[in-house]
């Protein structure tokens, strides 16, 4: 049998997954991979830093559902991952990070471009792994990719020293994984399917509260059948949004910290609630003690047996694949006459969160003018809504404008809203979009920013332009940090701590890059420029100037309970 | 805090020590004795005996944050097992004339062994539970302890279990 190389068994295991492109930047370690990398049909994507490679293979992964991957050289391309890394981690992203080692004899002698890679990711991997040898390689890259795409997604790391990627072996491609200590539970256990349907049967005011996971398992459909079925309300966390179509009444919309009254409300009332798929995140729950307190029952169904009773006690733990579980479910369900019975109570209790929603809706007078003539944030929102016709995917940084896409854009469909969740990852935005569109070449993507985070990975622009990405990127731009300008002004007393700051000119930034750019300062620029800068092909960038005095309303502060909720 | 022995099997592989190490430090949990060692039928895996202190509810996270790890083949709380477990601990005790009678005593009750004499000093080693190896040590100490070395602790399932077993309702709820 022919003998390859190290480094061409890499590229010939990474065809036989199927991968299609990979986001990366060539360095010392590395090259003999990217090497054989020149001879293949896999795509490659030059980033400008080494974590926009990680951010792109996100959003390429939420989008098309499978591994992003990524490839670096040893040191600080490998380290400039990290976040990217950690980023996925905390969003179950699956990932596979293929990094150049110094050579094996090397190793620990603090050798040029030398940094414990697996050492510094162990703690934010799902798993991770040092090739020693030549004969492992496609094992452990077939692994690599089962790990992170088999039960609760996740990011691997897979570092390669140089002498290995040299090394000569010939190439067999396992057929399936033998790991010993990785057997995640697929089908839920019957019993407490059984005894979730009895509990839900029972409430008179049940509530769904559904995370990321649902989109993961690509359960969206079975969680809308069992939802519409029953008459029962949903709430979406950050990373669930477009679980269920927002068009549809029983969509609640974001609970938490900036979730709108109403929804909150329902949490604060609902005597069953069923986590799908969601972690009981602290910006979920608020102050713990105080959350869903009048849950008789608990009922969580999660692929992570780790997430079950880890924030909150749950009465009914389902381990299991959501979409699995949710099949299941929605057998028993159509088996049991007795419970379309409760419809008219389950009825009535919708019908009073929408009175809930009714008496206090988010951002009641915020479609007004503003003094000046002045640009908000929603009026944005609505425009791109408008442009787009609701049918696109975004892709956000974090702070303001996060939340108030979170809260106000109505997501259709899964798989559309790019967002950093658990990590809080500014300068995710850009980099994730622009791996989006690689995994989804036919659909609109955008990207909504601020003025903060836009410039903690605007060099990938100059990715964007050198391969022609078709991408629109809002910055709702305030010349200050808005969301901590924010928190300064609730609960600093107005002292304003390094918040504030300069902008370059990113019209001229874009144009400096081969990009469009625009910028808007009255509303009454916004719809025609707007419609411009979209009908405009290729990376676009559009500055939009807010007023800094714009805050994302309602909120719940920081480790306080539900019930405490700030309008203003 | 109640102390939980746990015993984690895992594959015979580099870092993966540094996996569960990292997992107590990352995680807030406290550690209070490891041991590892290759198995002696098995060289392809290792086993961890752990003593971890928590409530039940950290004590569950810490079952279960292990579980999680690729590298753990299977974890066994001895939360509600009946167990042998075994520590050992070698001290080097000052002796003279006067003093040597009465070591020699103690030596005896405890069945431990002398396995090193000098002109000044013994050394004994004990094995026993952590009861009968604090009681030897309270014992030694007054006659002067010039060093001391302690393993962690080792256990494993008596062959015949007692009744009240909680852990199969609990495996069936996870």
């Amino acid at each position: 049998m022919k003998k390859l190389s190290g480094a061409q068994i890499i590229i010939e295991s990474l065809m036989a997954e199927g991968v299609d492109v990979i986001f990366g930047y060539p360095g010392g370690a590395i090259l003999p991979t990217y090497d054989a990398l020149l001879d293949s049909k896999i795509k490659h994507v030059l980033v400008r830093h080494e974590q926009g490679a990680a951010h792109m293979a996100e959003g390429y992964a939420r989008v098309s559902g499978r591994p992003g991957v990524v490839m670096v050289t040893s040191g600080p391309g490998a380290t400039n991952t990290v976040t990217g890394i950690a980023d996925a981690n905390m969003d179950s992203t699956p990932m596979v990070v293929i990094s150049g080692q110094v050579a094996t004899t090397m190793i620990g002698n603090d050798a040029f471009q030398e940094a414990d890679f697996v050492g510094i990711t162990r703690p934010c991997t799902k798993h991770n792994y040092l090739i020693k040898d030549v004969r492992d390689v496609a094992r452990i890259i077939k692994e690599a990719f089962y790990i992170a795409s088999t039960g609760r997604p996740g990011p691997v790391v897979v570092d390669v020293p140089k002498d290995v990627q040299q090394s000569e072996h010939t190439f067999k491609y396992p057929e399936r994984v033998e790991l010993r200590g990785f057997k995640p539970t697929r089908k839920g256990n019957p019993r407490q399917i059984e005894r979730a349907i009895d509990a839900i049967e029972k409430s008179d005011k049940p509530l769904f509260y559904v995370g990321g996971g649902v989109q993961w398992s690509g359960a969206a459909s079975e969680l809308t059948q069992l939802a519409r079925g029953l008459g029962i309300p949903v709430t979406e966390t950050l990373m669930g949004l477009g679980s269920v179509p927002a068009s549809d009444a029983l969509c609640l919309g974001m609970l938490g910290m900036h979730g709108s009254y109403g929804t909150n409300t329902a949490v604060c009332n609902t005597d069953c609630l069923v986590a799908i798929g969601a972690r009981f995140d602290d910006r979920v729950t608020g102050r713990i003690a105080d959350f869903a307190p009048h849950a008789k029952t608990i009922i969580h169904i999660d692929i992570d047996p780790s997430s079950i009773s880890k924030n909150v006690k749950v009465d009914v733990p389902i381990v299991g694949d959501i979409q699995s579980v949710l099949a299941d479910m929605l057998q028993v369900v159509k088996g049991r006459e007795s419970i379309a019975k409760r419809r008219a109570a389950w009825a009535k209790w919708h019908q009073q969160i929408l009175q809930w929603k009714r008496e206090k809706p988010l951002y009641e007078n915020g479609n007004g003018p503003r003094p000046g003539g002045a640009v908000a944030p929603l009026h944005v929102l609505e425009e791109l809504h408008t442009l787009t016709k609701g049918d696109c995917i975004i892709a956000t940084d974090v702070g303001q404008h996060q939340m108030w896409v979170a809260q106000l854009f109505p997501f259709e469909k899964p798989r559309s809203f790019l967002t950093s969740g658990g990590l809080g990852t500014m300068g995710y935005g850009l980099p994730a979009g622009i791996g989006a569109k690689f995994a989804a070449p036919d659909r609109k993507v955008v990207v909504v920013s601020g003025d903060g985070s836009i410039q903690m990975n605007i060099q990938e622009l100059g990715t964007a332009v050198q391969y022609g990405v078709d991408i629109k990127v809002i910055i709702l731009n305030n010349y200050f940090l808005g969301m901590v300008r924010q928190w300064q002004e609730k609960f600093y007393q107005e002292r304003y701590s390094y918040s504030a700051m300069s902008v370059p000119d990113f019209v001229m930034l874009a144009e400096a890059y081969g990009a469009r750019g625009f910028r808007i300062e009255k509303q009454s620029e916004l719809a025609r420029t707007m419609k411009e800068a979209f009908a405009t092909p290729g990376p676009v960038l559009i500055d939009v100037v807010i007023p800094k005095e714009e805050a994302v309303m309602p909120m719940i502060p920081p480790g306080g309970a539900m019930s405490e909720m700030l309008f203003a | 805090m109640p102390s939980h022995t746990i015993s984690v099997l895992v594959e015979n592989e580099f870092g993966v020590l540094a996996r569960v190490a990292g997992l107590f430090s990352s995680r807030g949990f406290n550690i209070e004795s490891l041991t590892v060692n290759e198995d002696p039928l098995d060289p392809t895996v290792s086993r961890i005996v752990l003593v971890a202190t928590g409530d039940d509810q950290v004590l569950e996270q810490i079952n279960k944050q292990l579980n999680k790890l690729i590298s753990v083949i299977k974890v066994t709380d001895f939360k509600d097992t009946s167990i042998i477990d075994r520590e050992m601990v070698m001290v080097k005790i000052s002796v003279d004339e006067r003093t040597r009678a009465e070591l020699d005593s103690i030596v005896a009750a405890f069945r431990a062994h002398v396995v090193d004499i000098g002109p000044r000093a013994v050394t004994v080693e004990v094995t026993g539970n952590a009861d009968k190896i604090k009681a030897f040590i309270d014992l030694v100490r007054p006659l002067g302890i010039k060093e001391i070395v302690r393993s962690g602790k080792i256990a494993m399932a008596r062959a015949v279990q007692h009744e009240t077993n909680h852990r199969t309702a609990a495996r069936e709820a996870g």
